[in-house]
């Protein structure tokens, strides 16, 4: 520590007032406040933080919460991998296989974004938006293992420029980043993420007879195309590669294929609790999407126009990105309503609006992604209204 | 059933701002403040609601081929589609007369905020597009009342959602170049992407 200190503060005249590498000095104050925390509050413009720590150290509390997740992806690319093609692989193998996939994509995403932002920020003369931490490893989380490294390049920049850099950094943004690089990614290449065949790498090696990469949501759409049982459709699906893959136990662990951090809703839990418990995202939010999601679902159930609709509502909660989009990118707290009372009304049509797309829209077999875009949209219209609703109720309280 | 998947579909999925790209003039221009963007978008939905139905029963009655035949059999082979454009928008800038009278009246103060852009409601090509797709789509009279209303509330749901992040965007700092209208046309964009959520949606 006092080594780094002395290091840190050795160099600091350089990039002061005055100094040689004076215009680089954001990145200097960069990695000076990365490694020790600052003394002083933050500005006047900007993200605010009323509290002991400071926006670096909250930041770094989501992408903690998130290595949960992470380190489960990179088995589970590996374990998929194997399942594919048939081979018996001991624990380290499938990890060490998931870590060449999954690495990279880390890599790249936090190198194409982080050139980006310095570049702003040296430019434009404010720091380097702390938000990016989290935004970096969001990214190759959402995304599936086989994409193309360069598609995860150029997404994180058109994010980070289109989505956040022209509003002027972390704090003011309307969308929120991450979704929008999906987003970017969904609409710019979909070959490479949506399909049957991109969510399970198999390399060079040919799958076992009677695999399917599909994923749990669309098998399940595809029942209710079909007018077949969803549930036992799901249980009968990939027995080549694995008895009963898509049974609701499995799914909630996460052995499944998909994304690379949204397979486990264990997983994801587990990083909800962790950022629960220090605080730093809204339980309103949480609350109110899963029960959302789950309402929707329940009514989907009811009303049962066909198999897919008839799908126990609980199996929703489980399947494809919910959990994750709705613990990590819905409680995004720039996006997201800013007021309490709009925290729950944001939530609750996060996940309602999740089931609708699912089940009604052909176009995307998962919702949670648009889902969250549509109420990052109209998140300040609600903010407004809850706002002005206040003014009004204490307005007649004062004149009495 | 059909007229309520009309509504929604002509509310969400076949919105006149972000999947047709129709009345960005004034969608651009009337959003920096939540309330006048309420009072524009109560303003469209009521021309739409209003020409759209009427606009049916003259293209019905007057304008399509054949349609003058209660006239008698001479008039049954006249076609007058090619005064459709003409008599659409004849209709609807005595319809938004009526309305910026309305207003003058009733609410000043929205009359004042909006200012040129009510009487320019006439040539908001959302409004004639809306005209337009209701006799290229051959929808009933109810069908044509509820679009009406319908594509006037898609229109309005956008513009309010614009203009509260308009509003919320006075807290950012944009870079210069971008300021005002760049960056409208910008998050623009990205509004129409999360609509896409609704896009392929068939009902």
């Amino acid at each position: 520590m006092e080594f780094l200190r002395n290091l840190l503060d050795k160099q600091k005249p350089l990039f002061q007032k005055g100094g040689k590498l004076e215009n680089l000095y954001y990145l200097y104050e960069a990695g000076e406040t990365f490694l020790f925390s600052p003394k002083h509050t933050t500005g006047p413009r900007g993200a605010q933080v009323k509290d002991a720590i400071d926006l670096k150290r909250m930041m770094i509390t989501v992408v903690i919460a998130m290595i949960p997740c992470l380190l489960f992806g990179i088995y589970n690319t590996g374990h998929m991998h194997f399942l594919a093609v048939g081979e018996a692989a001991s624990f380290g193998d499938k990890f060490i296989l998931g870590l060449t996939l999954v690495l990279p994509i880390v890599i790249v995403a936090y190198a194409a974004g982080g050139l980006v932002e310095a570049t702003f920020a040296v430019i434009r003369k404010h720091p380097i938006n702390e938000g990016f931490l989290v935004t970096g490893m969001l990214i190759p989380l959402v995304v599936p293992a086989t994409t193309p490294l360069w598609q995860v390049a150029l997404a994180t920049v058109f994010a980070v420029v289109i989505a956040k850099e022209v509003f002027g950094g972390t704090g003011m943004n309307i969308l929120n980043v991450a979704m929008t690089a999906r987003a970017f990614l969904y609409f710019a290449y979909p070959a490479q993420i949506s399909g049957d065949q991109v969510w399970t790498y198999l390399g060079d090696k040919t799958p076992i007879d009677g695999f399917s990469g599909a994923t749990a949501l669309a098998v399940a759409y595809q029942s209710g195309q079909e007018g077949v049982n969803a549930v036992a459709n799901l249980a009968s699906h990939n027995t080549a590669v694995m008895d009963d893959m898509f049974s609701f136990a499995n799914m909630f662990f996460g052995f499944i294929p998909g994304s690379i951090g949204e397979t486990s809703t264990l997983m994801v839990l587990l990083g909800a609790a962790i950022l629960l418990f220090t605080g730093v995202a809204s339980w309103k939010i949480m609350v109110s999407a899963f029960g959302g999601a789950y309402i929707m679902a329940a009514v989907m159930q009811l009303l049962a126009v066909n198999e897919f609709m008839a799908m126990p509502a609980h199996y929703h909660l489980v399947m494809g990105g919910i959990a994750f989009g709705i613990v990590f990118m819905a409680t995004d707290p720039v996006s997201a309503a800013q007021t309490e009372s709009g925290k729950w009304v944001y939530g609750l049509l996060i996940g309602v609006l999740t089931i609708i797309i699912r089940v009604t829209n052909p176009a995307y077999p998962e919702g949670i992604m648009l889902a969250v875009l549509f109420m990052n949209v109209f998140a300040p219209l609600i903010d407004h209204y809850v706002v002005k609703a206040n003014k009004k109720r204490r307005l007649q309280r004062a004149t009495v | 059933m059909e007229l309520f998947n009309l509504a929604v579909r002509s509310i969400f999925i076949d919105n006149m701002v972000f999947a047709y790209f129709l009345g960005m003039c004034s969608f651009l221009a009337v959003s920096k403040k939540v309330s006048t963007a309420l009072g524009l978008g109560s303003a469209v939905i009521f021309v739409l609601t209003i020409t759209v139905p009427l606009n049916w029963l003259l293209n019905e009655f007057i304008l399509k081929e054949g349609a003058l035949s209660f006239l008698g059999e001479s008039f049954a082979s006249i076609d007058l589609t090619f005064l459709r454009f003409i008599m659409f928008i004849a209709i609807i800038a005595a319809m938004v007369q009526l309305v910026e009278m309305v207003v003058e009246k009733f609410a000043p103060a929205l009359y004042g905020a909006l200012g040129i852009f009510l009487p320019l409601i006439a040539v908001n090509c959302a409004i004639l597009g809306g005209s337009l797709f209701m006799a290229q789509r051959d929808y009933t009279l109810a069908e044509a009342a509820v679009y009406g209303f319908g594509s006037g509330t898609g229109f309005f749901l956008a513009i309010v959602a614009l203009a509260a992040i308009r509003e919320k965007l006075k807290y950012s700092n944009v870079p210069n170049g971008l300021k005002g209208l760049g960056i409208t046309m910008l998050i623009t964009g990205l509004m129409g992407v999360a609509f896409m959520s609704f896009m392929g949606i068939d009902l």
